[in-house]
């Protein structure tokens, strides 16, 4: 017994991951923690994004079910799993099970090595980012699947579109990624790394978020990044796949209930998992910002708060808006459901003000927060593009992404190795 | 002019005819699209020929909305049918209106007094601004901008609160009576309809800001169903369809009704026949009609709103044709009187019917998303097509 608790408890005092620390118990933890996690985002995402959209669009958004709407996404989640789970009696059963799954295998699985903090990732592989895109590339397989088994036109025609984009888009993706893995090789040693976390640990030994470095070379190879990414996960404006107006839904016509919603969930993990990427590759990761400005001690004491000081805020913001219900006896659940999720955001936040939890915890903080700017950005593009053609996407991928990702991996190449080619052409 | 005969350039009418061709061959796809889709503004059906993504040609399949106006108007005296053609093209149904109640009174010699007939203007020309909102929103939607969609239908809702002080109802007006008007405006009419001028005129800059230089957008429209001059007026396509092809034909100055020929107007014209043309004439053509709504409130005079009009109105004999320039095209009431009560037969020549029949010759050797954007932007109303 007494093993078992120090077995568990060795790892608290650990700076690897668990899985790198071959630690099992923290791993299935991780995992599970993971799991829920990317569940909860995904349900969050799900309001933010019918509120945030609402709110451009000059209307309300959910309001009924919960206070602002806050158990929409659940009461959602309930209709779908009651509804019937209707299969086309042409559809070929076996792919247009196993298409869903795919999917979502896809999507979570690329979650094993994401770096949430150098000690907050179920494991740390030294092929992180290959991991990565391999994986998450996988799921077009389960969206040709569905488009195929499906047995009907508008669902051929959007996996075929999804197809075609998710493949010409990743090469674009892909060059982008090398220069940024290119960028850690160019410390002492002189060797880059593929993990997840060294890519990390390389922005901090060289004190600079890969997006600045090489100025711009390290934007634009963002920027790459960000279009492809956007078109990957096939969002809007690239949202040609299920183009709700041309092919009605895309690969996933025919899909209804539980089925639908295993696309839905594979969609906004993958949204994570790209932005995951982004973030990993040019934002820092983990790291919190402003790293050369505000440096020593006392900043970083102060940026241990601001976790704390966030979820304060956002209880304060609900217990405002409890003032602001309406004084009707209807609204009395909500109004006491309000105060009762502030309150629990208000607990969350004084535990972070524990110096112990605050200085394991704010690694996690700092990277959701990154991502989340970037799931804020994917619902402003919704917000307020219109859609691309296909001709017109692919022309965007080959014609002008593709040959700026050349470009951008030559020049951080010339520019990496310009001291060795100075010392050896000028100065041998 | 050009002879329509000549000018049928791309548009193989032996083929279009030819449905025994081999349909299904390897390289085809043949896809229906609606009378249930999104983008179909409604239930019209359009069977597409595919190749890959392009379509080698397409046809309509109308009728899923067919209710009988024309005949019901054999069954109905003047008056009872009067509301009925608000029913046609129900976003615009005060055009309709409008276009019914002229046509019967050229047949009982009858002419609305001024002050009627500059509420008519009035109202007509708000309806058009109303329905160049909706066919912007639901364009933009079909294109994959959905936010311009809220706006134009909040802006559009102030429209409809003015017809819903006016006359009651805020869809399906029934706002004009044979000879003139049923009510007098009320109380701060004038006031709430510049008040609305001057609310709507940077609303405009709105929706142009959002859309008119967005790359995406422009890469959607530009050069994206176009049609010729010619092609339009062998089809007999009118409106602002016509008008962004090049041609300066609007009935509001060509035959003017009403009293448009008291206003001072411009007639926004194209140069494509594009997509893109066809968004710029109607967008303009909102900022006309803001001009023209502008001096019909400022010059409103007084007096009767109602022409001295039979309570049984008996026609003569004879037949009239008459046409106002709907938001959509020309509409046009064909009435046989035979010197009853009823109208011995009404044929209507609806605009979006017309113009639907340049769909195919829009959209050949165009994508499927084009199909899409061009259905848009002809700015059909299902109600209307079938009748």
């Amino acid at each position: 017994m007494h093993e078992i608790i120090q077995y568990i408890s060795s790892y608290l005092t650990s700076d690897k991951t668990p899985g790198a620390a071959g630690n099992m118990f923290w791993v299935l933890v991780y995992i599970m923690l993971v799991f829920a996690g990317l569940s909860v985002a995904v349900i969050a995402m799900n309001w933010l994004e019918r509120k945030i959209l609402a709110h451009m669009q000059v209307r309300l958004g959910p309001m009924r079910v919960g206070p602002h709407g806050l158990l929409q996404p659940i009461a959602d989640a309930i209709k779908l799993l009651l509804k019937e789970d209707i299969v086309p009696s042409e559809a070929d059963g076996f792919v247009f099970w196993m298409a869903p799954l795919i999917v979502v295998l896809a999507a979570f699985t690329v979650f094993v090595v994401v770096p949430f903090g150098p000690t907050h990732a179920i494991t740390d592989m030294n092929i992180g980012i290959l991991f990565m895109l391999g994986v998450s590339s996988l799921s077009v397989l389960g969206i040709v699947m569905a488009g195929w088994a499906s047995n009907s036109h508008y669902p051929l025609m959007g996996a075929l579109r999804s197809s075609a984009q998710m493949v010409s888009y990743e090469i674009a993706m892909g060059l982008a990624v090398v220069s940024a893995v290119m960028m850690t090789s160019l410390n002492a040693s002189g060797t880059g790394t593929l993990s997840m976390i060294g890519i990390v640990q390389a922005q901090q030994a060289q004190g600079m978020w890969f997006i600045f470095k090489f100025f711009p070379l390290g934007l634009i190879a963002f920027f790459i990044f960000a279009v492809a990414m956007v078109a990957e996960t096939n969002r809007a404006p690239f949202d040609l796949a299920e183009a709700e107006s041309e092919l009605t839904a895309g690969f996933h016509t025919e899909y209804s209930g539980f089925r639908w919603s295993l696309f839905f969930l594979a969609e906004y993990s993958a949204m994570i998992a790209v932005s995951s990427i982004a973030v990993t590759l040019w934002l820092g990761g983990w790291l919190r910002p402003f790293p050369n400005f505000l440096n020593g001690a006392p900043w970083d004491q102060a940026f241990c708060f601001i976790p704390g000081i966030t979820f304060l805020f956002l209880a304060a913001m609900c217990f405002y808006n409890t003032m602001r219900m309406p004084k009707h006896p209807l609204f009395r659940v909500q109004t006491i459901g309000l105060a009762g999720f502030g309150v629990v955001l208000g607990l969350i936040g004084l535990v972070l003000f524990v110096p112990a939890v605050s200085v394991r915890v704010q690694d996690i903080f700092w990277f959701s927060t990154k991502v989340a700017g970037f799931m804020y950005v994917y619902i402003w593009f919704r917000g307020t593009f219109p859609r691309y053609r296909f001709d017109q996407l692919m022309q965007l991928g080959w014609k002008v992404l593709l040959p700026m990702g050349l470009g951008v991996l030559i020049l951080t190449a010339t520019v990496g190795l310009w001291p060795l080619i100075q010392q050896t052409i000028w100065h041998p | 002019m050009t002879d329509p005969n000549t000018t049928l350039s791309h548009l193989d009418l032996a083929e279009l005819a030819t449905h025994e061709k081999p349909f299904l061959d390897a390289n085809e796809l043949v896809i229906n699209m609606g009378p249930q889709h999104p983008a179909t503004h409604g239930v019209l059906r359009v069977i597409l020929r595919l190749d890959g993504e392009k379509v080698l040609g397409l046809e309509c399949v109308i009728g899923y909305l067919h209710r009988g106006v024309e005949k019901i108007g054999e069954h109905r005296t003047y008056t009872m049918f009067n509301p009925y053609v608000d029913r046609m093209d129900y976003v615009a149904a005060v055009s309709n209106g409008l276009g019914y109640c002229e046509t019967v009174e050229k047949l009982l010699n009858v002419e609305a007094p001024p002050r009627a007939q500059h509420v008519r203007v009035i109202l007509t020309e708000l309806n058009r601004i109303a329905s160049h909102q909706l066919w912007l929103g639901t364009h933009a939607l079909d294109i994959g901008a959905i936010t311009p969609l809220f706006y134009t239908f909040r802006d559009r809702e102030e429209i409809l609160k003015i017809y819903e002080k006016y006359c009651g109802a805020r869809l399906t007006t029934h706002a004009f009576r044979i000879g003139g008007l049923q009510y007098e405006t009320y109380t701060g009419f004038e006031k709430e309809v510049k008040k609305f001028l001057n609310f709507f005129r940077p609303k405009i800059d709105e929706y142009e800001e959002l859309l008119t230089t967005n790359r995406i957008w422009v890469e959607r429209t530009k050069n994206v169903g176009a049609i010729s001059a010619e092609d339009c007026i062998a089809l007999g396509v009118t409106g602002p369809v016509l008008r962004a092809s090049g041609v300066k034909w609007d009935l509001r100055k060509a035959q003017p009704y009403a009293n448009y020929k008291n206003f001072d107007f411009d007639i926004p014209i194209g140069e494509n026949g594009d997509t893109y043309d066809r968004y710029l004439v109607r967008m303009a053509e909102m900022r006309q009609s803001v001009r023209i709504i502008e001096q019909a409130v400022d010059a409103l005079p007084e007096g009767p709103i109602m022409a001295k009009v039979p309570k049984v109105m008996k026609p003569p004999a004879g037949e009239v044709y008459h046409s106002i320039e709907a938001p959509k095209g020309e509409l046009g009431y064909f009435i046989v009187s035979d010197g009853s009560t009823q109208p011995y037969r009404v044929r209507v020549r609806p605009p979006s019917f017309v113009n639907l029949q340049a769909l195919d010759l829009m959209c050949r050797g165009e994508l499927v998303a084009d199909v899409i954007a061009v259905i848009g932007t002809l700015d059909i109303v299902l109600g209307e097509v079938d009748r």
